[in-house]
């Protein structure tokens, strides 16, 4: 679109301190067929923001993130900071990892001179200006601790204090507190906040990802959601609410709960976008297979019976909170029990079908049978049966699923999706699946067409 | 070492490159070896006195310490290659995977050749070969533990090292070398123990009645053993364990006290501990270095690596030279190769049927000699090692013993072996098996202890209670529990087989050549008697049906293995 700018759009664009414009990442497959993981993604991250990137997992958020900071090269599109395009790592650019990603052989005080030592401090220098973050961050005394010795949390005050000693202008935080426990987890948040608030760092900008939406909701003043296969963004929302922020409070808790509906809800924009991407021609030549969600069957009948004891309907955002699920736990679940026409999910409320009625006051065999017959409506299951059936043996090796399916997905997922479907099949008694010899094959009894359910039902009891 | 399950198994067009590439530079060593025509005998001048003793041993000593050193090197700018550079990774992978399993020893009698053509009538032809020789037989695991290292360093560690903008060197001191050190500290004590099996059997090689001697403790052990002098033999195997047990005390336990530092494991759990290493950390002289000669020294490096290595890079002068250069080199390489090549086909055409008949009867007799030593090896090992693996109280009583036993190289009591053996009938067969086997049994039964000791005791509590007994028990839980490590010991010991059949199947004992048919004699004799078109189809036979029995038969067994019965 060329458009001459108004003088305000020149303002920001020249005040923005990242600009993504038009992002998108491809990973490369061996077979050369490539996997779009994020599409388009045009950003700007002003200086005084602490935003906070949310969506479901697997959805590319690690990569914006990467990508932020020059780690990793987009495929298409560009990256400016400060409007220099960015190429490799970016010096005013920390990050801080979920995993810590401390060096075990270095001492507390060791890691945290590690980015200055990169840019040439002279040793004396280091060493105070360490000392210094070391007490910021309420670790002093612990400066020749190696970090095997320390707690999670103050592990993870080292990671912060590491990021910080170079002064970054832009903290990048990837699910930061993901890896702690309540509390300490908690009381980390409050205590970043308070810094970053007081402006006692010099950080301008702050991009967290994470996969809370309360969290999101407690630290950020701008929330941005991801939808997933490939990431596009999904909302914008600006959070005004007033620090220090009471989860209590009905603002705070209506914000969650509109958080809530965009992340549970982008699913239905995204059959129109897999529509969408049908017709483009860098994909138009084979249709798209659609994953499926890899929900454990046992959690979809207790989240299913939980639901069905209360009335039928429940708030996603509550149950999650009940059963200490974040929502990236929850949301396959309630993925599989909308695939399987189980339930439905809308505005952030799950409500059990009819069928799921059926399900849930059925004993395991009526169980197995609904789910069969919800499977032979899965586009990836009638491929498989219709692949047993038509060979003599009924048997086919794993490798020719899998080779198929890495036309549509990375090799990750291609065989996480894979077993996702062994396991579905297992139960559903739809497939035999032998892990030694890796085949996949119908035994007697399923070679058969299909059988009706009544029909199996009378024979069970 | 354990095969690699990423690769597949069965040969590549990879492997037939690098096996060619192989054979066009052996046939230049033999090339070189035929220059060698007559060579002047070398004679270490062996005393039996005892007071030598010592400097025999530090001799041999100096000799493993150069060869290790060139090692280390050659194993951190390998791996750093193979990992970090995808076009050297194609091509330095699939070598480094047939360079490991090529039995050494069988390149012994033409590597020495060679050398003593470059340095005619001197000792140092000798002494590169023999430390080229364990060089040869310390590195590859070294390279292979180092480069699986560098590969499996956490994403997040090496991103937060791009992210904080530490340089190549950088990176190299903090993050990639202390990743690759505790596997580099064990694999150094395991290429340790292999170079003392290589170090006693090349430097007391002899060839017919030509005998090329250093001055060291193996050929201290054979001039013992061929005049049959009992008490300077025993003197001699005390001398070397007493190496052994010193350098294990004083180097090996706290090194790698010091080295469990660099575990990656977030978990303060049971450390090695080293008095020694505790002394040497308290001790004043050692702080004195590290802060005024070590911390000066790593700062300076840092700042001329960091600035002088990102910049050269970048330089299109010096990009140009280095692309020129690796021009000529590719040139170069590709006409060496040609040329060899052609000289290896020149070799080989001269073979008659007759010998290709020979080589193939030769290599299958040899392949016997192996398995009937790794059956024996695993009749005894398994019972043994699942025996101590399950009773606490006897492992703690037995290991030491056994680890003892184990650190002796099999081809330092070969001398003593052959002269008790010599005169029976078939002697020489019995000892040769009787060598691999020594050589080999270790592997298996450490490997069998280690995995029986990992059965989980719930596992034992269910075996008791629904009643299993006897073979039952063996055919249940305790063969498949131990079935992975057992493989992994199996695969180790079948290298050491091939390798120790080389030197078990032609001796020279008093002044008079003893040899029994198999590839190994084969080899020794032809290039003693300088028919090298054989010694290049014998060395190539065996080389390759090493690799084919590798990677048709082990690799396969071992994914399974890791599969089907891993406990984890």
């Amino acid at each position: 679109m060329a458009q001459i700018p108004a003088p305000a759009q020149v303002k920001t664009k020249q005040a923005a301190l990242v600009r993504m414009l038009g992002v998108s990442k491809m990973y490369v497959q061996p077979d050369n067929y490539d996997i779009l993981i994020l599409d388009d993604i045009t950003l700007d991250i002003h200086p005084g923001e602490f935003i906070a990137l949310l969506g479901p997992s697997g959805s590319g958020k690690s990569t914006v993130l990467r990508i932020v900071t020059g780690l990793s090269k987009p495929s298409f599109g560009t990256v400016l900071y400060r409007g220099r395009p960015v190429n490799g790592p970016n010096p005013h650019a920390a990050m801080v990892f979920q995993s810590f990603a401390l060096y075990p052989w270095l001492t507390v005080q060791q890691n945290v001179e590690l980015g200055l030592a990169a840019k040439g401090a002279a040793p004396a220098v280091r060493r105070e200006k360490a000392v210094k973050l070391i007490d910021l961050i309420g670790l002093n005394g612990y400066e020749d601790a190696f970090p095997k010795e320390l707690s999670g949390g103050m592990r993870q005050r080292v990671g912060f204090a590491r990021a910080l000693a170079v002064d970054p202008e832009l903290l990048c935080m990837d699910e930061p507190f993901s890896a702690l426990d309540f509390l300490t987890a908690e009381n980390l948040r409050s205590e970043l906040l308070d810094l970053w608030l007081e402006s006692r760092i010099p950080t301008q900008a702050v991009l967290m990802v994470t996969h809370g939406i309360e969290e999101a909701v407690y630290m950020a003043d701008r929330i941005i959601v991801l939808s997933k296969n490939p990431a596009r963004l999904v909302a914008d929302l600006a959070n005004h609410l007033p620090y220090p922020r009471n989860r209590k409070s009905s603002e705070f808790i209506h914000m969650v709960d509109q958080v809530y509906k965009i992340v549970t809800g982008w699913d239905e924009d995204e059959d129109e976008a897999v529509q969408l991407t049908e017709d483009a021609p860098a994909r138009g030549d084979r249709p798209r297979l659609r994953p499926i969600p890899y929900g454990h069957l046992s959690m979809l009948s207790g989240l299913l019976e939980l639901v069905v004891d209360r009335g039928g309907t429940d708030d996603l955002y509550r149950l999650g909170a009940e059963l200490f699920l974040e929502v990236d736990d929850l949301l396959p679940v309630t993925e599989t029990a909308e695939l399987f026409n189980l339930a439905e999910v809308s505005e952030g409320d799950l409500t059990v079908t009819a069928l799921g009625r059926q399900f849930v006051e059925g004993d395991v065999n009526d169980r197995k049978a609904i789910i069969r017959e919800q499977l032979r409506e899965i586009p990836l299951f009638r491929l498989i049966d219709r692949v047993l059936r038509s060979k003599a043996s009924h048997a086919m090796a794993k490798e020719f699923f899998n080779d198929i399916l890495e036309e549509h997905f990375s090799v990750e997922e291609a065989e996480r999706q894979l077993m996702t479907a062994i396991n579905w099949g297992r139960f559903a008694d739809l497939f035999h699946y032998d892990t030694d010899t890796e085949l996949l094959y119908l035994a007697d009894d399923q070679t058969g067409e299909m059988v009706p359910v009544a029909l199996n039902d009378a024979q069970e009891s | 070492m354990a095969p690699q399950s990423e690769r597949p198994a069965g040969l590549g067009w990879s492997d037939a490159l690098v096996g060619s590439v192989l054979l066009a530079v052996f046939s230049i060593i033999i090339a070189w070896a035929t220059r060698a025509h007559p060579y002047p005998t070398e004679s270490g001048g062996i005393s039996l006195a005892w007071w030598r003793l010592p400097i025999y041993a530090l001799l041999s000593w100096l000799r493993m310490a150069a060869a290790y050193a060139i090692a280390l090197l050659f194993a951190l700018s390998y791996a750093y290659a193979a990992a970090y550079n995808p076009k050297a990774r194609r091509i330095l992978i699939p070598l480094l995977d047939i360079l490991q399993s090529v039995p050494i020893l069988s390149f012994l009698p033409v590597v020495l050749l060679a050398f003593i053509a470059l340095f005619p009538g001197s000792r140092i032809g000798v002494n590169l070969a023999a430390i080229i020789l364990i060089f040869t037989g310390q590195v590859w695991n070294m390279v292979f533990a180092v480069y699986q290292s560098f590969t499996t360093i956490p994403r997040d560690l090496r991103e937060s090292a791009l992210s904080l903008t530490l340089s190549p060197w950088q990176r190299f001191r903090m993050l990639e070398l202390p990743y690759a050190m505790v596997p580099l500290v064990w694999n150094s004590m395991m290429s340790w123990a292999g170079g003392w099996f290589f170090l006693m059997a090349a430097e007391m090689f002899s060839l017919g009645s030509r005998q090329f001697q250093l001055q060291g403790l193996g050929s201290y052990l054979q001039t013992a053993a061929n005049r049959g002098n009992w008490l300077a033999e025993g003197a001699g195997l005390a001398t070397l364990m007493a190496v052994i047990v010193l350098m294990d005390q004083l180097i090996w336990r706290p090194l790698l006290a010091w080295a469990d530092k660099f575990k990656m494991e977030l978990v303060e759990g049971d450390r090695p501990r080293s008095a020694i290493l505790i002394l040497l950390r308290r001790s004043v002289l050692i702080e004195w270095f590290q802060a005024q000669i070590w911390t000066p020294l790593a700062e300076r490096g840092d700042r001329l690596f960091s600035r002088t290595l990102p910049t050269m890079r970048g330089d299109p002068v010096i990009n140009g030279a280095w692309s020129l250069l690796r021009i000529l080199i590719s040139a170069g390489a590709i006409i060496a190769l040609v040329t060899s090549l052609q000289g290896a086909l020149h070799l080989i055409m001269q073979v008659g049927w007759h010998q290709i008949g020979l080589v193939v009867l030769a290599t299958l007799a040899t392949l016997t000699r192996v398995l009937v030593a790794l059956t024996i090896s695993v009749l005894w090992t398994v019972p043994v090692g699942v025996f101590i693996g399950l009773n606490r109280e006897w492992a703690a009583k037995l290991t030491p013993l056994t680890q003892i036993a184990a650190s002796i190289p099999a081809t330092a009591l070969f001398p003593g072996l052959v002269a008790l053996l010599i005169h029976l009938k078939g002697g020489l067969e019995t000892a040769s098996i009787l060598l691999m086997v020594l050589g080999t049994q270790w592997y298996i039964l450490f490997n069998v202890i280690a995995g029986a000791s990992a059965i989980p005791e719930d596992l034992r509590e269910v075996t008791r209670m629904i009643g299993l007994r006897g073979v039952k028990v063996w055919t249940t839980l305790i063969l498949p529990a131990i079935y992975p490590s057992l493989i992994t010991g199996l695969i180790t010991a079948a290298g050491g087989a091939w390798n120790a059949s080389i030197v078990a199947e032609y001796v020279s004992f008093q002044n008079h050549v003893y040899t029994t048919f198999g590839v190994g004699s084969l080899i020794a004799q032809t290039s003693q008697q300088s028919r090298f078109p054989v010694l290049l189809l014998a060395t190539g036979t065996l080389s390759l049906t090493v690799v084919v029995i590798n990677r048709t038969i082990w690799r396969p067994l071992y994914d399974k293995a890791s599969q089907r019965y891993s406990l984890t």
